[in-house]
């Protein structure tokens, strides 16, 4: 089976281990092997928290600078300065509601304009969905739900191989069931912005 | 019933490598667990603790790993099977009762686990604890992937169990924190009850009965070693010329490489997998089919050193390559590209790699440290204390925690972290060696792990600094696990006696103890203020639960601050205490209702009292 490798960059607390949770689970339904890295501890008290993951044959759970097939990014900034794990190839789906760091309230370090890294994305690489996906979130009910938002959007672009279906059965395992009407909404929600995008 | 207590022979699940490594030791009926925990070994535990509460292991939370693993040597020389894991700069602590155990060895099966960290993701060093098995004389057992993690501490219980040698099983953080399917296998009975025989020819290691253990020692690694020659987890792939050996999650990035590459047919890979003692035979045998050889390990030479005597050995001349400038480093952890262009550049395949995209006219982004959490009470202490210090200057030697972020600026308060407890003794050589202020900090699972020793040195010498003990009732760092001075009823467990830190502190014979509120901010100042004041040991104990544990036990009601019109902009709230809160809107300062817990700090510090509670 080809090897599709995956990278979620996100800052804490914004929900992408739930989000490898689900993936993880729709491969299982999906008969597709996956293996997944994340980074514990110490970097998740408020900084940056990255998952790989691998769709595949490859045995490797981790993935090479320069070697992301797709680059799922939670917050634009953090989209940007993952692309350093990108190539001419690689399709980019990113939120565009920014998340501005603490150093830039206190003065060290200015957060870029949206518009600047949604055009840098889009020329380096192979391809970009740009969605705003806290707003789609709070239509859906539940600002939390940004994760399930973004995981919509990447079915819908993300060519994993995966049925709609099936990721909508894994939200189901892997969500917690007072939040599903809201997590399903958020789905539908990402997964249509993201063919809006591309027309 | 718990995830990893299913009997369900041949279900499939995605586990966490860590709690994957619980499954195994649960199939094979573990019945003794003990641990400190430390990233990146925490879920192992954290999953054993939540399953001896619906089942008859016994698990326990031992106040540091030297302590942990003397716990456990003796439930293991009672006949349980015995399971004892940290980090791996966890088992430098019990590295004194580990050595010695190797010569008693153990009755039931136990197994060590020591989870290393290349790369540093959460750890103060990248060492290498592949030598403690050969230091020691422990067989070793080394998984390259989540579902054989679970395999290999099912297996090692039964080695060490043949053996009568405890095994240490060493994992990365890459295995430790990978996800992967995995099939369970069948559930082992529990042993739970053992019975110790004495024996003082065994167990009292005098140096009459040492010097006789040292060599029983030695035929046991013999017979070890001939497990790992037989062993399946020691195993060729391939045919060719050019010999790749390799083990952990490298192994994985190697046969990638050459699948990659297109070159599975000139080479062969061995991959190590029971590594210590080294399958001497099979590795000789192994390298007389090769032309060229290329060793792929992180971290030391550990391999590469062992390969290259044994090749001498069997007088063969070939290029041994590993460690080098220009091939692998001893630095950080690896990745499959990486393997790929150094299996490359070695063996002289052809490789182009696919460059990464340009990062030019890519404007700089903020950088997004960790910080300390909002509500976090150790900002609050920091706080009092550079207050309190303002017109000295003073040295603070920090520990391992959440709190050693305060070295970040602006709180400013870590100048020394080395260790586990090195705040309190690093305090006594500071205040000696020089004429500053010393002014150090300690975590309250942290002071009970290795602080304790300090502060009793610091009293019978003489010693003059303040110690501030944070005490916000949990290991924080790690994940919110208990340690002596928590109240287990919070867990719903009545059966711990909690210990009180105050009193414990005051029967050490410090003579200046006095106990603070932190957000409680004018009143703390003047009360840490008068602990420096003190000429001679003083210990400030700073009360006040971790925000994130209390808002999981719902006991912390948040209620949110905001800036009101009154502000004048001084900025003194940013600028002093950094709370990640805060956020600048239009050049105004604003405070994010999401995030604030309402530990009213600001507010308590902002000159123009322009920061009210939020009505609602």
């Amino acid at each position: 089976m080809e090897t599709t490798r995956l990278i979620m960059v996100a800052v804490g607390g914004q929900g992408n281990l739930l989000a490898s949770k689900v993936l993880g689970e729709a491969a299982l339904i999906s008969r597709v092997p996956v293996r997944m890295s994340e980074i514990h501890g110490m970097a998740q008290r408020g900084g940056v928290v990255e998952s790989a993951i691998v769709f595949g044959d490859a045995t490797s759970t981790i993935i090479s600078d320069g070697e992301a097939d797709i680059l799922l990014g939670f917050e634009p900034a953090e989209t940007l300065r993952a692309l350093n794990r990108c190539s001419s190839k690689t399709r980019v789906i990113t939120n565009t509601a920014p998340l501005p760091p603490f150093t830039v309230s206190i003065g060290k370090g200015v957060y870029p304009e949206v518009e600047i890294i949604t055009a840098l994305l889009k020329e380096k690489c192979a391809s970009l969905v740009a969605i705003d996906a806290m707003a789609l979130a709070k239509a859906a009910g539940s600002p939390m739900s940004v994760n399930i938002v973004l995981l919509g959007a990447l079915i819908q672009s993300g060519s994993l191989g995966f049925s709609k279906e099936n990721v909508i059965e894994a939200i189901q395992r892997r969500t917690k069931a007072a939040f599903l009407d809201k997590n399903i909404k958020a789905f539908e929600l990402g997964y249509q912005a993201a063919l809006d995008c591309q027309a | 019933m718990h995830k990893l207590l299913t009997d369900s022979p041949g279900k499939s699940i995605m586990l966490l490598g860590n709690e994957a490594i619980a499954r195994g030791a649960i199939e094979a009926g573990v019945a003794f667990a003990t641990t400190y925990p430390g990233t990146p070994s925490s879920e192992i535990s954290l999953n054993l603790f939540q399953i001896s509460q619906e089942s008859d292991l016994y698990f326990e939370y031992s106040t540091n790993e030297k302590v942990a693993l003397e716990v456990a040597a003796a439930a293991a020389n009672s006949g349980l099977r015995t399971f004892c894991m940290m980090k791996h700069v966890g088992l430098n602590v019990a590295a004194d009762p580990l050595m010695t155990l190797a010569y008693v060895g153990v009755t039931g099966g136990m197994v060590i686990l020591t989870a290393d960290d290349p790369a540093m993701f959460s750890s103060q060093n990248e060492q290498d604890n592949r030598y403690y098995a050969k230091f020691g004389n422990l067989p070793m057992l080394e998984p390259s992937s989540v579902a054989e993690a679970m395999e290999m501490t099912r297996y090692a219980f039964e080695l060490s169990e043949k053996l009568q040698q405890p095994v240490l099983l060493r994992t990365t953080t890459r295995i430790n924190h990978s996800n992967a399917f995995v099939t369970f296998g069948s559930l082992l009975p529990r042993k739970t009850k053992g019975f110790f025989i004495p024996d003082p020819t065994r167990y009292v290691t005098v140096p009459a009965v040492s010097r006789q253990l040292h060599e029983k020692l030695l035929v046991k690694m013999d017979a070890a070693k001939q497990n790992a020659e037989e062993s399946a987890y020691n195993m060729v792939q391939g045919s060719g010329k050019m010999g790749i050996v390799t083990n952990g999650v490298s192994f994985h990035y190697a046969l990638d490489a050459v699948k990659d590459l297109g070159v599975e047919k000139e080479t062969r890979i061995l991959r190590l997998g029971f590594s210590n003692p080294m399958p001497e035979k099979r590795i000789k045998s192994f390298l007389g089919g090769c032309e060229r050889v290329l060793v792929i390990e992180e971290g030391e030479p550990f391999m590469e050193e062992a390969i290259k005597a044994f090749a001498q050995e069997a007088g063969l001349i070939m290029p041994i390559n590993g460690k080098s400038q220009t091939l692998f480093s001893k630095l950080s952890e690896y990745d499959p590209a990486m393997v790929r262009e150094k299996i490359a550049a070695d063996f002289g395949f052809a490789y182009t790699p696919t460059p990464s995209v340009s990062m030019e006219n890519v404007p700089p982004i903020p950088a997004r440290p960790p910080n300390l959490c909002s509500g976090c009470s150790h900002r609050a202490t920091f706080y009092a204390v550079q207050q309190a210090a303002a017109d000295m200057d003073i040295i603070c030697p920090n520990d391992i925690g959440c709190y050693t972020l305060g070295f970040l600026p602006p709180l400013s308060t870590g100048d020394f972290v080395i260790c586990m407890g090195s705040s309190v003794s690093t305090s006594c050589g500071f205040s000696r060696a020089t004429d500053q202020k010393v002014v150090s900090f300690i975590g309250d699972s942290t002071f009970f792990h290795s602080g304790i020793t300090g502060l009793v040195n610091a009293v019978f010498n003489q010693h003059n600094f303040t110690l501030v003990i944070l005490e916000n009732d949990i290991t924080a760092m790690t994940g919110h696990q208990p340690h002596p001075g928590v109240d287990m009823t919070r867990f719903g467990l009545d059966s711990h006696k909690r210990v009180d830190i105050e009193t414990l502190v005051r029967a050490l014979g410090v003579e200046h103890v006095s106990v603070i509120k932190p957000f409680k901010v004018k009143k703390s100042i003047e009360t840490i203020a008068a602990a420096l004041e003190y000429k001679g040991v003083s210990v400030v104990i700073s009360q006040e639960p971790c925000a994130l544990y209390a808002k999981s036990l719902n006991l912390l009601k948040p209620r949110a601050f905001k800036v009101s019109d009154r502000c004048v902009d001084h900025r003194d709230c940013i600028d002093s205490i950094a709370c990640p809160s805060f956020y600048l809107e239009n050049g105004r300062v604003r405070i994010d209702a999401d995030t604030c817990v309402g530990c009213a700090l600001c507010a308590q510090i902002c000159p123009e009292n322009a920061i009210t509670p939020l009505k609602k």
